[in-house]
């Protein structure tokens, strides 16, 4: 499960013969632990808007170290590139130069981050254009970057600030170790909702989680990861699985749930579990999911039912359960696990990711349904995850899978998490019915 | 209402059966649940764990239902039927590997296979009289980790041995030693006093109350037959966790039938000049497994949120004369229920659940022969006639030993908590909460008994 090619290029002789060789050199991604600083150094903001002048005093009361001009040859932590009063292309070419002048600047593990208003929502066609250019410019740039340094965007509707809290948190998110393994991604902050934590290394404290598929792998992650944040857990996980789930359940200090998702009553049973034993259920996250691989031709309607009855029926009858209930209510968060297989397809997976688009339309349609009770829902789409499952991949499409992303490595089961955490936390209240993928900005598809 | 000890007090006003064990000055133990690992058969999935092992397990399994990590729990007691001498205190040090708290005090109980009710009864006595707020009852058993002891003529020598001081002393001691004594003392489930096997002493009663063949493979095949029932209906989601590869019970046949078990050869009363009937399938193996209990208080379960399935209402033990014959080895439950109820003011027909444990097929059924009997009622219970009959549409409704398998010591806690879990299904019966019936019996010609309500 480790990646032992990272490790040994990452320094001393491996490092240098694999430059000599021309081969792939994945960094280390600098990953967050509490207590940890938000950026290795000074945060360059750059961008003349009033938008971008609020950011950077409210950066300033974080106590950053913020600079508005770049300052030759100091290493920088992240540039941020406030791009939200852009009305034609043209516009583009003075901040996007300026801040590449910096580029060489930004130290390992570094963040490049822009800020800019959606297409979708633009006056008229030259300021879509312009909106929508930042699209392809971070997609690209993220591709250009080295040494763990990540490019991503965060979009403002139009009638949201670049300091809403939502606004703040993506940011926060970004520029952290939380967003180790997110790279030429978006966030889109559709409202001002949302409150910052009192206590950023705790951003989840009082909350109570349910994790479905939480006894091992992304799911026991996820666990490890709500429960650092201050959450109580409740786990949940086929009967089969009852064994590890007890053991992560004992670990983080939750309780074990062994119910089958597919069973009709999962949602109730959850619903009765959690309120007996917390009172109250905060948030939810649709993890468990299987695969059950064969060509399309060879396929049978056992491996496609059980795929997308446990992928995505599953998750909507629950989806049901939970919004038919008066106890979901006060700003509540569900967060599915999709997959980039069901964005950019993946052969011999016809039903998976139907399952995992599917996840994605359920998502989309869901949001509005949350946003009336205060909550959102979103989805985290991962690409090759370090597991028990893509270590059973044979070796050689096990190393091409890992190495064809911008960061050249497999992301680990935590950086799945951190982007659930986040999306699931009263920061990411702002953010409703978005995807975000966490797969070292795959060269395939994504 | 009665209390305990004081059945003879007169006539209740209540016309309703009483429900006892609550007094003014006696609170309630309930129980809230309850966790085993799977069965399994000796020389199968659990064949290099130790009781150690599948104790700790079980406890694990129960503190993370209950999130129970880090509690300090009043107290723990569990016992091993099968024990090695240097699990002196198994049940204290599974507790110091598990998730619990480290200041969880802890005890052995050891009372053969009623060893684990008997800890539900004592733990919750502990609890009624408010000496303890919580406990976890519990046992284990391993037959495929039996300990193996040295020969008396070895172990004689290795003491005598180590006490010698000089040189010619050892030679001496060590002269001693015959090769004989290098024979190693494996562990039997033969009665000390008679030399007879359990089966062989069942065998005897079985064929004293001329309980037939069909009838002993129908108590067998229907254990089976309702055990696979519960496990398809998911009764054990929350009763069970799994351990080392094994989600259900081993020893369940789900597919047997009648006319399978009608095939086994008879292995036990073979030379009683009567017809031997009972088989390794009405018969029941040689198993590995342990099972944990969660018991409170109701001011306890509440503070922790947590649920309230069944009350501990009372508990009576017997044992019975077997050495010299006078009744069989397995019998001793016949005697205690009538006390039992007697002293609740309660008869076979106020039970909405029969858990009778399935040791051997024969054992259930010359339990519910004699219970028919008139002379045995008359003569040796002192009633005026036959104590009663059971609905056997209540009888072991979720299957029993037979289709579970039966590690010593850990079914009283898979009965327990399983009876708490079907009580508190079914509530309230005729006005009063339903009500169940558990009866073990053990080797020494011992039983334990016990009623259980819905809370």
């Amino acid at each position: 499960m480790t990646d032992t090619y990272t490790r040994l290029v990452s320094q001393g002789l491996g490092k240098d013969l694999a430059k000599r060789l021309g081969l792939p050199v994945p960094a280390v991604l600098r990953r967050y632990t509490p207590g940890q600083p938000l950026v290795t150094g000074p945060v360059l903001v750059q961008g003349s808007t009033p938008g971008a002048d609020e950011l950077a005093a409210t950066l300033l009361s974080w106590n950053l170290d913020v600079r508005r001009h770049a300052v030759p040859r100091e290493k920088l932590g992240a540039i941020i590139l406030v791009l939200d009063g852009l009305a034609t292309p043209e516009d583009l070419e003075r901040p996007v130069l300026s801040a590449a002048a910096s580029l060489r600047d930004l130290g390992p593990g570094a963040r490049f981050i822009t800020v800019s208003r959606p297409a979708a929502e633009a006056g008229d066609p030259a300021e879509a254009a312009a909106r929508q250019g930042v699209d392809g410019f971070v997609r690209s740039l993220a591709k250009e970057l080295r040494a763990g340094a990540t490019a991503n965007g965060i979009v403002l509707a139009d009638d949201v600030q670049t300091t809403s809290p939502s606004a703040l948190g993506a940011l926060r998110f970004f520029l952290s170790g939380r967003s180790a393994f997110v790279d030429g991604q978006f966030l889109t902050v559709s409202s001002a909702n949302g409150t910052l934590p009192a206590d950023s290394d705790r951003p989840l404290a009082g909350k109570v989680a349910v994790v479905t598929g939480a006894a091992r792998g992304i799911g026991a992650a996820i666990a490890r990861t709500l429960h650092r944040d201050g959450a109580t857990l409740v786990l949940v996980d086929i009967p089969a699985a009852g064994d590890h789930l007890a053991a992560v359940a004992n670990e983080v200090h939750g309780t074990a749930l062994q119910l089958d998702i597919s069973r009709a009553d999962a949602g109730q049973r959850i619903l009765e579990h959690t309120l007996q034993r917390h009172g109250h259920l905060d948030i939810l996250v649709h993890n468990a999911g299987i695969t059950r691989d064969k060509l399309l031709a060879n396929m049978d309607h056992a491996r496609w039912n059980a795929v997308l009855d446990i992928n995505i029926a599953a998750q909507l009858r629950i989806n049901d359960a939970l919004l038919a209930s008066d106890h979901f209510r006060g700003a509540p968060r569900i967060v599915s696990v999709a997959s980039t297989s069901g964005i950019a397809g993946n052969r011999g997976q016809t039903n998976y990711a139907a399952s995992k688009g599917g996840v994605m339309g359920m998502v989309r349609a869901t949001a509005p349904l949350l946003a009336a009770r205060g909550g959102t829902i979103n989805a985290v789409a991962p690409g090759f995850i370090e597991t028990e499952m893509t270590a059973r991949i044979p070796f050689a499409v096990r190393e091409v899978g890992r190495r064809l992303n911008a960061l050249q490595q497999g992301g680990l089961p935590s950086d799945v998490a951190e982007a659930i955490a986040f999306l699931a936390s009263d920061a990411a209240g702002g953010i409703n019915g978005d995807i975000l993928r966490v797969c070292g900005q795959n060269l395939v598809g994504a | 209402m009665s209390v305990n000890g004081q059945s003879a007090t007169g006539p209740q006003e209540s016309t309703s059966p009483a429900a006892t064990g609550a007094t003014p000055s006696v609170r309630r133990a309930v129980i809230v649940g309850g966790n085993r690992i799977p069965f399994a058969r000796s020389g199968g999935a659990y064949t290099k764990s130790s009781n150690q092992d599948m104790l700790t397990a079980a406890l694990d399994g129960l503190i993370a239902r209950f999130g129970l990590q880090d509690e300090r729990i009043g107290e723990v007691a569990a016992g091993a039927v099968l024990k090695h001498s240097r699990d002196f205190n198994l049940t204290r040090e599974a507790v110091l590997g598990s998730a619990l708290s480290a200041e969880t005090p802890a005890y052995d109980l050891q009372q053969a296979c009623a060893t684990g009710l008997e800890t539900v009864l004592g733990l919750a006595n502990k609890i009624k009289l408010g000496q303890i707020d919580s406990a976890i009852a519990g046992g284990v058993d391993s037959a495929s980790d039996a300990p193996i002891a040295v020969s008396e003529g070895l172990r004689g020598v290795l003491l005598d041995l180590s006490r010698a001081k000089t040189l010619p002393q050892r030679l001496q001691v060590l002269s001693r030693l015959r090769p004989k004594d290098l024979a190693p003392d494996a562990p039997s489930t033969g009665e000390p006093r008679t030399g007879l096997s359990m089966g062989e002493h069942q065998a005897l009663t079985t064929a004293q109350w001329n309980i037939s063949r069909e009838s002993q493979d129908e108590l067998a095949f229907n254990s089976h037959r309702n055990l696979a029932a519960a496990y398809d209906a998911g009764f054990f989601d929350d009763l069970l966790t799994p351990y080392r590869g094994l989600a259900k019970d081993s020893n369940l046949r789900a597919d047997t039938t009648l006319e399978k078990l009608a095939t086994l050869k008879p292995v036990f009363g073979k030379g009683l000049g009567a017809e031997a009937t009972m088989t390794a399938g009405n018969s029941t193996p040689l198993t590995d497994g342990a099972s944990t209990v969660l018991l409170a208080s109701e001011e306890w379960a509440q503070a922790h949120d947590l649920p309230m399935l069944a009350t501990v209402v009372d508990g009576e033990a017997a044992a019975v004369d077997f050495v010299h014959g006078k009744d069989g080895l397995l019998m001793a439950p016949a005697f205690a229920v009538p006390r039992l109820l007697a002293r609740n003011g309660l008869t076979l027909d106020d039970f909405d659940f029969f858990e009778i444990h399935e040791a051997f097929a024969g054992t259930v059924l010359s339990t519910l022969a004699a219970w028919e009997d008139e002379d045995f009622g008359r003569t040796r219970l002192g009633l005026d006639g036959a104590f009663g009959s059971i609905d056997r549409a209540k009888l072991n409704v979720n299957g029993s030993s037979l289709a579970a398998g039966h590690p010593f010591a850990a079914t009283g806690g898979r009965i327990v908590a399983s009876l708490a879990k079907m009580l508190q299904a079914q509530g309230h019966v005729n006005g009063r909460p339903a009500r169940g019936l558990i009866s073990i019996c053990a080797a020494g010609g011992q039983g334990v008994v016990a009623i259980l309500e819905a809370a």
